[in-house]
């Protein structure tokens, strides 16, 4: 857990004030829609379809028992009894009143939460891998470094009025599980040569309608000198970056535009230019901020306890812990990710019991701590092996069992036309006959990783361009129809989906990629051999034959 | 569905109302007649030409402490006078979501 200290608190603070007051001359008429805007926008409060949606920010995808009984709280006193959870390691509240929002802020000030830069053109939300600081074989937490540039680039005027949004995301294991490729930023820690820890700098990445993978512009940046080097990629961006045009405005365009090499040149000469501004991390500096994480007082314990030995005559556990426990740094340890896409459900909802009842569950098993990931899961950090029968039964009769994590059915989908008023189509009832469709866990086990990503509109919330199966709402003559894309992946190996035909409508998105998944296992060379991988070895050609044969 | 935030020119090809989201709560709400708000989409005035739809729209916007976003969104008219969301989106702003909050 991160502790916060008294200029994190002071600064919410003062800003749940300032927000009352621009609620209150909103309200009075003082304020106008168009002034007002800009304001509730730098708070995470947009206009969706039928309501103010409000997001708030969980930095690095950390949270305490105390914070999520809090989300709880808020969900259940201002909103619906729910809340959603988001790609970029934020919830989302989909019914709150404006006039009621700087209550709810408040409240969440209270344990250290906030909204600052959910939205608007910043530095949003530094994200980061929801096991870090647990995963085996990661090079160090990556939450300190996530913290330090938090810290920096938080309401610093440089970047609040970018060009446009600006995403970083880090990541310290090999495995890529912050989907750093498609951020603005990505930050891949690793030692170099001599031992040092810092940073693989990639620039330019992004989906939305014109994506793009992001590309290494520095193979090695030292951990001290990270803040200088970031701040030389945003001077050159707040420089030349496309402020008359909206479409063209995020990095990724300018990188596009320069060329990688020109742009990694142009970052070096303002590197070099900037010399010492006051950037360069001491040692004391980086170790303060780690300080400030606690690790629990692990205990010693065996690695095979008896209660799991026992437990494995169970099938149903079994099946849930290889699909959902994964190993810990720890000897003894397991870290378990809770399903929050349940048979039916939309993707990523959590209602308020189940959060108050995960949080207890976090102070029984797991320190106190619940991480939140890219993939709208939720992650218990600590938990003991000895422990895992217990809280499998625990998450099972909560609905958050679900077996079937990286699995066919664990979909990320945006709100889509349900909630947003951007939509083209629907998202989240796609998603929900998906998974009916799907129910059958031995099939889905055996289908095997793959990862369907739902977006409602070509603003790409949902991921789709990197989706293994990738669906994209789109409108014509005022129907919803799907484009489907194949072969995308988000990982260390992210690449873009390629299109398989003509889009589909609504009534038969379900049907095609039940095709799709039947193609492929017809297909495949040995049951290993992953949907992605059968997809790179044959092209999209055999699955577009059977999709679009009979259609 | 093309999002009426980018309306530009008003043309309208039917039966049309003005909407928008009230201001202090987000709800869903419709122009009335009588240069008020209602929740209830049968409350709402109904305008069949383009210069009655921008009269409407006009005076609509510049209530902005009442509710905001305001724009011109088709409905049918049914018989006997029932009023109908014009389309999809329209269809789930009055009728709020398409999905159950709960799994199945
Ligand atoms: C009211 C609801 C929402 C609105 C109006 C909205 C709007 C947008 C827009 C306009 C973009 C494109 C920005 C650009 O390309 O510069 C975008 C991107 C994005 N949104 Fe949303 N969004 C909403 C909800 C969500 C939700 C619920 C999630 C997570 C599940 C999400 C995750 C993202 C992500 C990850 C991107 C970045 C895609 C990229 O790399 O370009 N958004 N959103
Ligand atoms: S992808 Fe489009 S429809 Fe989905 S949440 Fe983003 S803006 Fe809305």
């Amino acid at each position: 857990m991160y502790a916060y200290d008294e200029l994190d608190r002071t600064l919410i603070n003062e800003r749940v004030s300032e927000f009352r007051d621009q609620v209150k001359r909103r309200l009075s008429g003082e304020l106008t829609e168009d002034e007002f805007k800009i304001l509730r926008l730098q708070n995470g409060v947009y206009l969706q379809l039928h309501a103010y949606m409000f997001r708030v920010a969980i930095p690095y995808g950390t949270l305490s028992s105390k914070q999520m009984r809090r989300f709880a709280h808020v969900a259940r006193r201002y909103d619906r009894g729910y809340g959603h959870f988001t790609t970029r390691q934020n919830i989302q509240f989909n019914w709150i009143k404006l006039a009621e929002l700087p209550d709810a802020l408040a409240e969440l000030a209270d344990v250290g939460i906030h909204a600052m830069q959910t939205s608007g053109n910043n530095m949003r939300n530094v994200t980061s891998d929801q096991w870090a600081g647990v995963a085996p074989g990661e090079v160090e937490d990556p939450r300190i470094w996530s913290e330090i540039l938090r810290q920096h680039t938080t309401l610093h005027p440089e970047f609040s009025f970018l060009p446009r949004k600006f995403k970083i995301a880090i990541t310290a294991s090999e495995h890529d599980r912050a989907a750093i490729k498609i951020h603005d930023i990505g930050l891949r820690l690793h030692k170099n040569a001599d031992g040092e820890t810092g940073f693989e700098v990639l620039v330019g990445g992004g989906l939305g309608r014109t994506p793009f993978i992001a590309k290494t512009i520095k193979a090695f940046v030292h951990g001290r000198d990270i803040l200088s080097y970031v701040e030389a990629i945003l001077r050159v961006y707040n420089q030349y970056g496309r402020r008359d045009n909206i479409y063209k405005a995020r990095i990724k365009i300018l990188v596009h535009e320069l060329g990688i090499e020109k742009f990694a040149k142009e970052v070096d000469e303002e590197w070099k230019l900037m010399g010492d501004v006051g950037l360069t991390l001491d040692h004391s500096a980086i170790e303060e901020v780690r300080s400030r994480f606690s690790y629990p007082a692990y205990e010693k314990l065996p690695h095979m306890p008896d209660e799991l030995k026992q437990a494995a005559a169970d099938p149903l556990f079994e099946r849930w812990r290889k699909n959902s426990v994964a190993p810990h740094k720890v000897q003894g340890y397991s870290i378990v990710t809770l399903s929050l896409k349940p048979v039916g459900g939309p993707p990523g909802d959590a209602t308020a019991d189940q959060m108050d009842a995960v949080a207890d569950l976090a102070d029984k098993y797991s320190f106190g701590e619940i991480r939140v990931g890219h993939e709208q899961n939720l992650a218990l950090p600590h938990v003991a092996k000895r422990d895992l029968p217990q809280l499998w039964r625990a998450l099972d009769r909560l609905g958050l069992a679900t077996p079937n994590v990286n699995l066919v059915t664990d979909i990320i989908a945006c709100p889509g036309l349900d909630y947003c008023s951007l939509a083209n189509a629907r998202s989240i009832p796609i998603a929900q006959e998906l998974t009916r469709r799907f129910a059958n866990h031995d099939t889905a086990d055996m289908i095997g990783r793959l990862h369907i990503n739902i977006s409602g509109c070509i603003n790409a919330c949902g991921h789709h361009h990197v989706g293994h199966i990738g669906i994209l709402g789109v409108e014509k003559n005022g129907e919803e129809f799907y484009q489907i894309t194949i072969g995308g992946r988000a990982d260390e190996n992210a690449q873009m989906g390629v299109l398989i035909g003509p889009a589909v409508p609504y009534a038969e998105v379900a049907d095609v990629i039940e095709d799709i998944v039947e193609a492929y296992l017809a297909l495949r060379d040995r049951p290993e051999e992953l949907f992605v991988d059968t997809v790179k070895r044959l092209g999209v050609e055999p699955f577009k034959e059977r999709v679009y044969a009979t259609r | 569905m093309t999002s009426p935030l980018e309306q530009k020119k008003i043309r309208i090809t039917g039966p049309s109302v003005v909407t928008a989201n009230r201001t202090w709560d987000g709800a869903v709400v419709y122009r009335t007649a009588d240069r008020g708000w209602s929740t209830a989409l049968a409350d709402a005035a109904i305008v069949g030409t383009s210069d009655d739809a921008r009269a409407l729209l006009a005076e609509g916007v510049a209530d902005d402490v009442g509710a905001v976003g305001a724009y011109i969104a088709p409905v049918e008219v049914k018989e006997g006078g029932v009023v109908k969301p014009g389309n999809l989106r329209e269809h789930i702003r009055s009728k709020g979501l398409t999905i159950d909050l709960l799994p199945a």
